[in-house]
């Protein structure tokens, strides 16, 4: 390699590699992290499973397909008849609801958003820590409030499985305020789930809603290995051709 | 089999000559390449003009198949894209190989404009050959613009909304100016279909044409090389430049072999990485809050322009006042044109330049990388003071140039190409 | 530059090794941009079998439904239609259906499941129009000794009531019967015919 050349790696080494570090230094909200796990199957089915229960009532997923998702998942048209359809749709269509902008603007004052790319836009950290930070709070419609969303729209659809979960900031004995953390969430009324069953259950559905962000994700990478791989093949091929002629060039 | 063989060859030199009789075929094929004579001592910085075209081409070819499944009204298009991610087959390859060549278009580009600032590819002959490329480099940032509000996000929108706000800033015709461009009074169905039109046919069709004048600029004047030295000043008995070889084979099958490992990068986007989602961003290449259908009435908590577009709006939002910044947004971009005029220095190469220019550019990268992070980040006071400084860091580049390099302390520069 | 001591096979060999691999590389990038234009998951949705409702279709008469976005024909044939049908096997080009498509089950006399019902595809074999309904008594009938059947406006191709082509048309083959069967004596299902032997 010439030392042009190495030079001129370093400089775009150093773009590559400086612009996300001092990027990453002014990063921002505090989320819990969740690690997506999409060669999980089951955790994908058991999330896909969750979802079709609890979520599809009143969110639509107007750009996923139950066929799709079985395809994908391993879950027999059989199965998506009996178990996550729930209506008249077939198993080709998308995920649709028969809730239109007047109605969910009636029931929740806002149309529940398409759930379709949610995971794309909000990213599974968000997600999985709205799912765990409902707490009591009477002032609010549904009597619930969440620590992700101020004043959210949405009822705890999942207190069931968790409990009910009361924020107490009282504690600070000195009088201060502070700013509401996860660990001032106090479990009240248990749920028909442990508090290690509820956090499984949350992460199946994280990561069932990042892989209906984007369904090809799951083989996307796979297909990727080959392609580099044949990359690597016509580059070494380039390259000795390359060699050869320029033996000419003194 | 040697006489079959023969046969073959034959009747294709018989369809050749047959053509060449009637199109300049030969002509062009030796022009262009096999007797374009470029100096042997081109090094890593003489890719990109080829990575662009390769860019360019992908751009056009995956544009195509995009649009035959695209819808480009305001009620369709964001779930037209989702319907080419989902349901068309292998539709989200074509859709990240276009997304994420917008990305590189800009990489291949701005890499391939520091080679000229290096090397003083700008000056004199080739002023035309540097303002035909700026001309590409100015409408590709419009067709990059209308590009992105085609899948109608909230970035989408928003971005189109500000960005066509800044001509509402202009004097007098602002106002009205915006207003067509929009062709609503606020960015709608009109302007996206519109902005589709543009995307699709006018700017392609004109990119096209600049790159044609541009690669006729460069064959006319010839190539510029690391040591900015005019290779035709020197020719043999034959009247080829000694320090010439080729166009083909040599550099055809030194830039296939670029263009191998370029693709091994570009292809290693689009298969783990398309979004770019480098910690303390959404998404460099797709940003998150894209996915969000664009909704006039609500705007993203945080909004930048993609990556390519930040030194400016970064420059942008330094100037604390709205036609300041505006004008000097404008200038940024455009006193690139100026270069060939405002370099005094006899020497192109920045081998053989004195100080003052090596610290000159050092400064203006940086001035220009760092300008680019913050035009990414939210604006806090430390982040706008900042950005003015290097701001004018930035312009003094330019402002400053035509005074520190004539009186630069340049080396002498040698008859022959070094290697 | 000196051409002396060039290894010219070497060059070839590396020539011809570059274009293969780049070849084949190109061959596999062509293969999404083909496969992108065939139908995509929706069409295919949208393709999907359908149940079809036929109590309500009397005797003689005939209903049109749409599946996969061509016309589908069910016709309900009197024992009057029936006998013309077999009354036209010498003037019918391919009166046993041999060079014509159809689901074996419909490989019979009448090209049916039930003789009773006729379920075809209302496009022309010929270039694709959808051919008329003409029925026996009507005033100007497409051919003399007319016992019903179906005329193309585009070339004039006829057909019986069993979707069988005439001799001397441009039309090849008869008309195609779709995949279909009964979930019921009265529920048809269209483009679906699992477990139909």
């Amino acid at each position: 390699m010439s030392k042009t050349m190495k030079r001129a790696l370093y400089f775009i080494l150093t773009l590559t590699l400086v612009t996300p570090v001092t990027a990453f230094a002014a990063g921002g909200a505090q989320l819990m992290h969740m690690d997506v796990d999409l060669s999980d199957r089951e955790s994908l089915q058991r999330g896909a499973r969750t979802f079709a229960n609890y979520c599809l009532s009143c969110h639509a997923a107007s750009y996923m397909r139950y066929n799709r998702m079985g395809e994908d998942l391993g879950i027999a048209d059989s199965v998506l008849n009996e178990n996550f359809i729930f209506g008249d749709a077939k198993v080709g269509d998308t995920m649709t609801v028969p809730i239109d902008k007047a109605a969910g603007e009636r029931y929740w004052g806002v149309l529940p958003p398409d759930l379709s790319v949610i995971a794309r836009s909000r990213g599974p950290d968000y997600l999985y820590t709205y799912f765990k930070t409902f707490y009591v709070d009477d002032s609010r419609p549904f009597g619930v409030n969440n620590l992700v969303v101020k004043n959210v729209s949405m009822p705890h659809v999942l207190w069931s499985m968790q409990g009910m979960q009361r924020l107490d900031v009282s504690d600070h004995k000195d009088g201060t305020h502070h700013a509401p953390t996860y660990a001032d969430l106090q479990l009240i009324s248990p749920g028909t789930q442990s508090e290690e069953e509820y956090d499984q259950t949350i992460k199946d559905l994280v990561n069932y809603l990042v892989y209906m962000g984007e369904p090809v994700k799951l083989y996307r990478s796979k297909i990727g290995i080959w392609v580099m791989l044949y990359l690597f093949i016509f580059a070494a091929v380039a390259y000795l051709l390359k060699k050869e002629y320029w033996r000419d060039v003194h | 089999m040697a006489n079959s063989d023969n046969q073959v060859i034959n009747a294709l030199v018989g369809l050749r000559d047959w053509v060449d009789d009637r199109f300049p075929l030969m002509q062009n094929w030796n022009e262009h390449l096999a007797k374009y004579y470029a100096p042997k001592n081109f090094n890593f910085w003489y890719f990109f003009g080829a990575f662009a075209l390769l860019v360019f081409v992908i751009q056009i070819v995956t544009g195509i198949w995009l649009t035959m499944n695209y819808k480009p009204s305001a009620a369709e298009a964001f779930a037209s894209v989702e319907y080419i991610m989902r349901d068309v087959s292998w539709g989200w390859f074509i859709r990240y190989m276009h997304s994420t060549g917008a990305s590189a278009f800009f990489v291949v580009i701005y890499l391939h404009m520091f080679r000229a600032l290096l090397y003083g590819s700008y000056k004199k002959p080739r002023e035309l050959l540097w303002l035909s490329g700026m001309a590409i480099y100015l409408l590709l940032m419009g067709e990059a613009f209308f590009g992105y509000l085609l899948p109608w996000g909230q970035m989408s929108y928003w971005g189109a909304q500000v960005i066509i706000s800044l001509f509402g800033a202009l004097p007098i015709v602002g106002e009205e100016l915006a207003l067509w461009i929009r062709g609503d009074f606020v960015v709608s169905d009109v302007t996206l279909n519109r902005f589709f039109s543009l995307h699709v046919i006018a700017f392609p069709f004109l990119i096209a044409a600049l790159v044609g004048v541009h690669i006729l600029a460069l064959h006319e004047v010839g190539s510029n090389n690391p040591d900015g030295i005019e290779i035709k000043k020197n020719k043999n008995a034959e009247g080829i430049p000694v320090d010439g070889i080729p166009f083909h084979p040599y550099y055809t099958v030194k830039d296939i072999w670029g263009a191998s490992v370029f693709m091994i990068f570009f292809f290693a986007v689009i298969f783990f990485a398309p979004e770019m989602k480098v910690p303390g961003t959404q998404g460099l290449f797709l940003e998150g809050a894209n996915f969000i259908p664009a909704d006039p009435l609500k705007t993203p908590e945080h909004i930048a322009p993609v990556w390519y577009f930040t030194p400016f709006y970064a420059i942008l939002r330094a100037v604390p006042s709205q036609l300041g910044g505006v004008i000097a947004m404008g200038l940024a971009v455009s006193l690139f044109l100026l270069l060939p005029w405002l370099d005094r220095s006899p020497v192109k190469s920045v081998r053989y330049r004195g100080t003052n220019y090596k610290i000159a550019l050092t400064l203006f990268i940086i001035s220009f990388l760092i300008l680019g992070w913050l035009g990414l980040q939210v604006a806090t006071p430390l982040y706008t003071w900042m950005a003015r400084i290097f701001t004018v860091v930035y312009f003094l580049f330019f402002f400053l140039m035509p005074f520190y390099t004539a009186v630069d302390s340049d080396k002498e520069v040698p008859e022959r190409v070094t290697s | 530059m000196e051409n002396s001591n060039i290894d010219k096979s070497r060059r070839r060999f590396l020539t011809a090794a570059a274009t293969v691999v780049g070849g084949a590389g190109a061959a596999a990038a062509a293969v999404p941009f083909v496969a992108t234009m065939t139908p995509s998951a929706k069409t295919k949705a949208i393709g999907a079998p359908i149940e079809v409702d036929i109590s309500q279709l009397r005797p003689g008469e005939r209903m049109i439904e749409q599946w996969r976005g061509k016309p589908v024909w069910i016709l309900r044939r009197t024992e009057e239609m029936l006998s013309g049908i077999s009354s036209q096997n010498d003037v019918v080009s391919d009166p046993e259906s041999d060079k014509s498509g159809q689901p074996d089950y419909a490989k019979n006399e009448f090209r049916a499941i039930e003789d009773e019902y006729l379920v075809v595809i209302g496009i022309c074999t010929h270039l694709g129009c959808s051919p008329n309904y003409v029925e026996s008594d009507a005033e100007n009938p497409p051919a003399a000794d007319w016992q019903g059947g179906f005329f193309c406006p585009c070339h004039g191709s006829r057909f019986d009531l069993a979707g069988r082509v005439y001799k001397g048309v441009p039309a090849p083959t008869n008309l195609v019967v779709p995949p279909y069967k009964f979930v019921s004596p009265s529920r048809l299902v269209i483009g679906d015919d699992s477990g139909v032997a």
